[in-house]
């Protein structure tokens, strides 16, 4: 649908008043919409603005050095060979061509994407489904959200050992619980068939809380006025979560399931502490392989920051492309 | 709005030109060496948290500065650590005399981020009586010498006295082959309440490493060299062999627990917490034991690795920072001689080891040949605090059991046995000739890298 990009423009300057919270320009833009006397409008913009400038200053600076230069030297780096007394020697494509040349090079890749579909199954709907239920509730609501938080607020590397004892498949409490059930129990993490699937659990059970609480705030924001005229038109819960509830947090699912994939396809944590990339390479990712890289069988930072920028050029295209399909006008 | 346009490609610019201009610049800094006094920045300082040690190591310096006033050392805490060694070496903050492990060695003079220091050893009477073998840890293939080995450990069997009694088994009496190990491990695991008979490690490359102490054992090798190349020498009766124990301990002895995939601090709490009767370790690991897990030296015993034909050895030593003038590299050989490699300190360091509660006695470290070798045991033996008659057997088979090290490129290959190792123990139907077949084309690659 297309609209007149004029008043849009005259908007968008509205709303940028608005939002530097500059009352002189905006009562001048509402009073006089022509041409300004004195000073030219750029030079009142930073004069009313100066302090707010020099804030961000500190913040570009801050995220230059600590964002920008380590993403911008990773990238010279993926094609140099260095060993940081003499000068990096500049080898073109050859750290790519060794990471392609690895046999666990498409390994890697696989068990990473095949990490993401499986949370994507088990971890992605499960916090929207506690949000919804946690917003329903009238008590205890305030424990629950605690519990449901609590892993969260965990060292990821204390939860990773937590799980360590519960997959051991002799004392461990899973296969004790199994037993005492009478049911049968799993190797977990110690059989190639199952050691993704129980890393993925690892992984939803301490994430998922950070997720429920960024449901919890939208399903919040949604106004009860819709949710009173689908009652008053018949509307049952699950129609009512159908109709009202999805369609309303429409934005903060398609983001929500983004910032998932971006950040399980870098999974690490759960597979270097609980398996180690095994049994035989069955959890071994693509950040794992870049540890190995740098730190444990090559220091070779080259080979390590040619994978990355493999994975970030990846995602980089994933969201772009995802992102230009779920766009729509609002 | 232009504006919004603008500013938007301004600030893009701006920080995207901070970055570039940074990243561009990777300048290293290049301090003058100063004359006359020499300042020597040493790490291998014990953190404070370990007061002893830390006061004894303050102390030294304190001392070596007294009898060599022209020298001053700046020390700092940390040993190796892999991943903040290039960063540090980036940023020109390592130090000009770095500790390092003997599986560091190869790789940095590989990588030349070590410096030659061939020419000055002869000036260091003490350091001659170093092990040669020991010495060729730190040396390329034109024997040219790269830091200087202070500490070495081999592989025994560490086993838990108690256990052993507690089974009926004599504790002066460790098992001597990879069966006896099995026969002990079997009654060990009876004994029920989560006790262990025989542990193994077989992740994040501890399992490959594991897997070498095994094969070397046996009197095999993982990698042997085939006139001027190396190969994989494991796919073999030996490595079958191997294999077969690992999975019959395992899966029909049912002495080794159910729960696998376990590295370094695994057996070691295990033992600690008096759940696992042995293991493959160096005598180092006793002290640990002791003081991590308050435990006391007589439950412990060391024996020589099964088999007694060979084990594998390892240890550590300090290397020197690429680029130093020729006062730095004297002053650094210098203070390694005096600090660590000073048999006629023997008496001084073990008197303050014993008032402080540290382990003396224990059967290694030994680096010495001669009468070096003879001052250090003297000494040892005078000021003795652990049981050393529990670690008799291993003293005795140091003599004539064959030390080798490590493969080259050792965590590569390493990381491709982890797998064997984790098939054997978490598979009752690993198929052992695929497995090794596998391996042994990973590791042949990998070692078709080295020179």
């Amino acid at each position: 649908m297309r609209h007149d990009t004029r008043e849009g423009k005259a908007g968008s300057h509205t709303m940028a008043a608005v939002l530097t919270g500059s009352a002189a320009e905006l009562t001048e833009t509402l009073a006089s919409p022509g041409r300004p006397r004195g000073r030219s409008r750029r030079q009142r913009t930073i004069a009313d603005n100066l302090a707010a400038y020099l804030f961000m200053a500190g913040g570009i600076a801050c995220f230059a050095a600590f964002s920008w230069y380590p993403i911008v030297r990773g990238i010279f780096l993926s094609f140099q060979q260095t060993n940081f007394v003499t000068d990096p020697e500049w080898v073109g494509f050859a750290n790519f061509q060794a990471i392609f040349a690895d046999p666990l090079f498409w390994t890697a890749w696989r068990n990473s994407l095949y990490f993401t579909v499986l949370a994507l199954i088990f971890g992605y709907a499960v916090p929207f489904v506690a949000a919804v239920l946690l917003n329903e509730l009238r008590h205890f609501t305030g424990f629950l959200r605690v519990t449901v938080y609590l892993p969260v607020m965990l060292p990821p590397i204390v939860s990773v050992l937590l799980w360590q004892y519960f997959y051991d498949p002799g004392p461990g409490l899973f296969n004790s619980v199994l037993r005492g059930l009478g049911m049968p129990t799993s190797e977990w993490i110690q059989s190639t068939d199952t050691a993704m699937i129980s890393l993925v659990l690892v992984s939803t059970w301490a994430n998922m809380g950070a997720s429920t609480i960024i449901y919890l705030a939208g399903l919040q924001a949604i106004s009860g006025e819709l949710y009173e005229a689908a009652e008053l038109d018949g509307a049952g819960l699950w129609r009512r979560i159908r109709h009202v509830t999805i369609p309303q947090m429409r934005f903060l699912l398609v983001v929500m399931l983004l910032l998932q994939i971006i950040a399980t396809m870098q999974v690490f944590i759960e597979p270097y502490r609980l398996t180690g990339g095994g049994p035989e390479n069955a959890t071994v990712t693509v950040l794992l392989l870049i540890y190995r890289y740098a730190f444990v069988t090559n220091y070779d930072f080259g080979l390590a920051t040619a994978m990355s920028v493999l994975l970030f050029v990846v995602l980089a295209a994933f969201s772009a492309i995802y992102l230009r399909l779920t766009r729509r006008a609002d | 709005m232009k504006t919004g346009t603008t500013s938007k490609a301004l600030g893009l610019a701006l920080t995207a030109s901070i970055a570039l201009l940074s990243a561009a610049c990777s300048s290293k800094e290049k301090t003058p060496e100063a004359t006359g006094p020499v300042t020597l920045i040493v790490n291998g300082q014990p953190p404070a948290s370990a007061a002893e040690d830390r006061q004894n190591f303050d102390d030294d310096v304190k001392a070596f500065e007294t009898k060599y006033p022209n020298i001053n050392i700046e020390p700092r805490e940390g040993f190796m650590d892999p991943k903040t060694f290039p960063a540090k070496l980036a940023g020109g903050q390592l130090e000009d005399v770095f500790y390092v492990y003997f599986t560091d060695p190869a790789g940095l003079i590989a990588r030349r981020q070590v410096m030659d220091v061939s020419t000055y050893l002869k000036d260091y009477p003490t350091l001659a009586d170093i092990r040669p073998d020991l010495l060729k840890v730190f040396s390329d293939s034109a024997g040219k010498v790269y830091g200087v080995p202070t500490a070495n450990y081999s592989m025994g069997l560490l086993y838990n006295r108690k256990l052993f009694t507690q089974a009926g088994l004599d504790p002066n009496s460790p098992p001597k082959t990879w069966d006896d190990v099995r026969a002990a491990a079997k009654k060990i695991s009876t004994l029920g309440n989560g006790v262990v008979g025989y542990g193994d490690y077989s992740k994040s490359n501890t399992g490959g490493w594991h897997f070498t102490q095994w094969m070397y054992s046996l009197g095999g090798d993982v990698a042997a060299k085939d006139g001027d190349t190396w190969k994989a020498a494991f796919n073999n009766d030996q490595g079958k062999q191997v294999l077969q124990y690992l999975h019959d301990m395992r899966f029909t002895d049912n002495s080794m627990g159910s729960r696998q995939l376990l590295e370094w601090a695994d057996l070691l709490t295990m033992m600690g917490a008096g759940k696992l009767g042995m293991y493959l370790a160096a005598p180092d690991n006793v002290p640990l034991l002791v003081k991590q897990f308050k435990g006391t030296y007589a439950d412990y015993g060391l024996a020589p690795a099964p088999g007694g034909i060979a084990t594998l050895g390892g240890g550590e030593g300090y290397m020197f920072k690429p680029g130093l003038s020729e006062a730095k590299v004297r002053a650094g050989l210098t203070w390694i001689a005096w600090k660590y490699n000073n048999p006629d300190r023997s008496d001084e360091k073990n008197q303050k080891a014993k008032a402080a509660d540290s382990p003396v006695g224990l059967p290694e470290p030994m680096i010495w040949t001669g009468s070096s070798a003879q001052k250090v045991k003297d000494s040892a033996v005078k000021f003795a605090n652990v049981p050393v008659e529990n670690y008799q057997s291993f003293a005795q088979a140091a003599g004539t059991i064959q030390v080798k090290v490590e493969p080259p490129n050792a965590q590569q290959i390493y990381a491709v046995l982890d797998n064997v190792m984790q098939a054997v123990l978490t598979k009752q139907d690993a198929n052992f000739d695929a497995l090794l077949k596998s391996a042994e084309t990973q590791v042949n690659t990998i070692l078709a890298s080295v020179k």
